[in-house]
């Protein structure tokens, strides 16, 4: 059973030749953890605010819970929970007041699906009386999330619920993500960090509103060309630089601490001939290692071949 | 109707929460009212003369008392030559120079003629041209009470009645006008940013993927805005009727019910501004500029609309207020009932019906 199916969706703004979203079509199973990862600018968004349904698609069709998004609007809205990129709830209404209202308006009351909330809610009750606009980024996307879960939706939309969060903060939504997907609750999930892409079940790579790859994550890496090798020395911008006018290179680009390249003709011999490469360009504390690629590795390269 | 309470409640903690915008809806109401009765009026009183007398001789003195005994007039000075009038003029307040010239009681008696020369401040034409008649006024009742008896065969007594204001009060004019301003400068603005508001900070998002309804939504916008215009109403009625000694001579039932027609017609017009822009600025600037002027012109408290040029005339007729101020003159000062302003009630509640229809339809359930 599959809870949402997009088939050729097709979003542009205005007279705007480019495409926002272009001929996009992916599907979800029921109760799965879906990443949709790409830049700002992939079209995320769009195909967030089209799937519930407040934007409507220039051509294409796509059903959530087998609603048809353009003619059932009012059956999806009543069924879907949705967590906008932009903190979104009322900032002069305290936490407690902010999720009654939430409540109220879905026909339901805090209590009856406080068990679905709890864990959550629980980490921002002692603040229960605060009003939003004065929390934390964290505590204010919990409260979010809260608010996007108290009438217990089929499927929950979270456009970039971690964007401007702290590391920790972000590790314990992805932990509160994964016990929801235990509830049975379908998720899709937006997101620009390539590391979170990992914590799904299956993700999409996006890019210039166009879909790059769908699949598992680690059938993504696993799809990745070539052996991949991390290298490091003491200068690193003159690094990346040698590293690039290298004969053999294939690809190579800076990666935080080290410069990630792949080789066109890759062998024991053709990393020793690479070494002495760079000790003859007077490089000192050379570091070579094979490594698994990331998603964004697999990201970049998908990108590269567009 | 849990959902509609809800969304009621929600509404009331934004209003009563933003002090600033608290403070100036109640405070623009009394300080509009107490600006208007007391320093923006064009009633004249205690003008300040000065009387340049060269003849001090009985007739002058009679007269100087009379003009100093009338309320519009206070002697500031008596000056010794006429050559000091210009400066006064210059240094102070004065709005009016009275020169009598030697012999002044010799010439009336003697020569049955006399002169005095009234000197104006023309720099405000109307005041100037007002002070000069109430002179004169003043000079005509002295010269009518010092001729003998059947001196003038033939005489017409002209005598004035002035109906519902015989005392002339500016404040029977803008009080009403004052009401039709601020109700529907202030229904009209805080409505209209108000849906904008949650446009701008995204919550509207959420409310369009709920199950609300949106002719609720809209409606419970408008609610606490209702409630805070009936309180300065209140406050408007209060301080006119202690403070400033207006009367009501109507029914103050159908004066309310009337108000609340017209805070729902600029209630109205708020939301069918707010639903057809996208952010909080230019809702205001609309607003702003679409009933500040437009009230303040085409009401009738400020300039008549009777002296306009028909185009106007014709403008005017689409201002809410301008009905609204015929209603509340007629209750208000002519003490008339339902039967004599059903007609404007009427174009009201039109107003309403369609400004209401068209916001509720402009709504947009999507985005964009």
């Amino acid at each position: 059973m599959k809870d949402v199916v997009l088939q050729n969706i097709v979003k542009t703004y205005g007279t705007d030749e480019s495409c926002a979203v272009d001929n996009v079509s992916f599907s979800v199973e029921k109760g799965e953890l879906f990443g949709l990862i790409g830049p700002d600018g992939a079209g995320k968004t769009s195909i967030f605010r089209m799937l519930t349904t407040l934007l409507l698609p220039n051509s294409g069709s796509a059903q959530v819970c087998g609603y048809d998004i353009v003619k059932d609007y009012t059956s999806i809205r009543n069924i879907v929970g949705y967590m906008p990129g932009k903190f979104s709830l009322y900032q002069d209404l305290t936490i407690e007041e902010n999720l009654s209202f939430f409540a109220t308006i879905f026909n339901t009351t805090i209590k009856e699906n406080y068990n679905l909330i709890r864990d959550i809610y629980e980490q921002i009750e002692p603040f229960k009386d605060r009003r939003a606009g004065n929390l934390s980024g964290g505590m204010k996307q919990k409260l979010a999330l809260c608010c996007a879960l108290i009438h217990k939706p089929e499927v929950l939309f979270l456009d970039e619920p971690t964007t401007g969060v702290d590391a920790v903060s972000r590790k314990e939504f992805w932990e509160m993500l994964a016990r929801l997907k235990k509830e049975g609750i379908t998720i899709l999930v937006s997101t620009p960090y390539m590391d979170e892409a990992s914590l799904c079940e299956n993700i999409a790579l996006i890019q210039s509103g166009k879909i790059l790859d769908i699949n598992t994550p680690s059938g993504i890496i696993s799809s990745y060309p070539n052996q991949l090798y991390a290298v490091k020395a003491t200068h690193m911008s003159r690094l990346l630089h040698d590293l690039q006018s290298f004969t053999n290179t294939n690809s190579c680009f800076s990666f935080g601490e080290f410069h990630h390249i792949s080789l066109q003709e890759d062998s024991e011999k053709q990393i020793q001939t690479l070494h002495s490469y760079l000790q003859q360009a007077k490089h000192t504390n050379i570091q070579i290692q094979a490594i698994v690629p990331s998603i964004e590795d697999c990201f970049i390269e998908r990108m590269r071949n567009e | 109707m849990k959902q509609f309470l809800s969304f009621i409640k929600k509404e009331f903690y934004h209003v009563f929460r933003d002090k600033k915008t608290l403070l100036m809806l109640f405070g623009l109401p009394i300080i509009e009212i107490v600006l208007f009765g007391f320093a923006l009026t064009n009633e004249i009183k205690n003008s300040k003369i000065v009387v340049c007398d060269y003849s001090q001789d009985e007739a002058s003195q009679l007269l100087t008392q009379k003009i100093e005994s009338n309320y519009n007039f206070t002697v500031e000075k008596n000056l010794l030559s006429h050559n000091e009038i210009e400066n006064s003029f210059k240094q102070g307040d004065i709005k009016l120079a009275i020169v009598f010239p030697s012999n002044f009681q010799q010439s009336l008696f003697h020569e049955n003629i006399a002169q005095i020369q009234i000197i104006a401040d023309a720099s405000d034409p109307n005041t100037a041209y007002t002070l000069t008649n109430y002179m004169k006024q003043i000079i005509l009742d002295y010269q009518r009470s010092i001729l003998p008896k059947g001196a003038i065969p033939m005489q017409i007594q002209s005598e004035m009645k002035m109906l519902y204001n015989p005392e002339l009060k500016a404040s029977i004019n803008f009080v009403p006008g004052v009401m039709a301003l601020i109700l529907t400068l202030i229904c009209v603005m805080m409505t209209s940013v108000s849906i904008v508001r949650e446009k701008e900070l995204g919550t509207m998002e959420i409310l369009l993927v709920s199950p609300s309804n949106p002719i609720m939504i809209i409606i419970a916008k408008a609610i606490p805005y209702l409630v805070v215009s009936i309180i300065n109403l209140i406050i408007i009625l209060l301080l006119s009727v202690f403070l400033l000694d207006m009367p009501i001579h109507g029914s103050i039932i159908l004066l309310f019910a009337e108000s609340i027609l017209l805070i729902i017609t600029a209630l109205s017009l708020g939301l069918l501004i707010s639903n057809s822009t996208a952010n909080q600025q230019s809702a205001m600037l609309i607003s702003l500029m679409g009933m500040l002027l437009p009230t303040m012109m085409f009401t009738g408290f400020m300039f008549p609309i009777e002296n306009m040029p028909i185009p106007l005339q014709v403008i005017s007729n689409l201002v809410p207020a301008k009905w609204y101020y015929t209603i509340v003159k007629s209750i208000m000062v002519q003490g008339l009932g339902f039967a004599a302003i059903w007609k404007e009630t009427l174009v009201l509640i039109g107003m309403t019906v369609f400004l209401l229809t068209v916001s509720i339809k402009k709504f947009k359930i999507r985005l964009s």
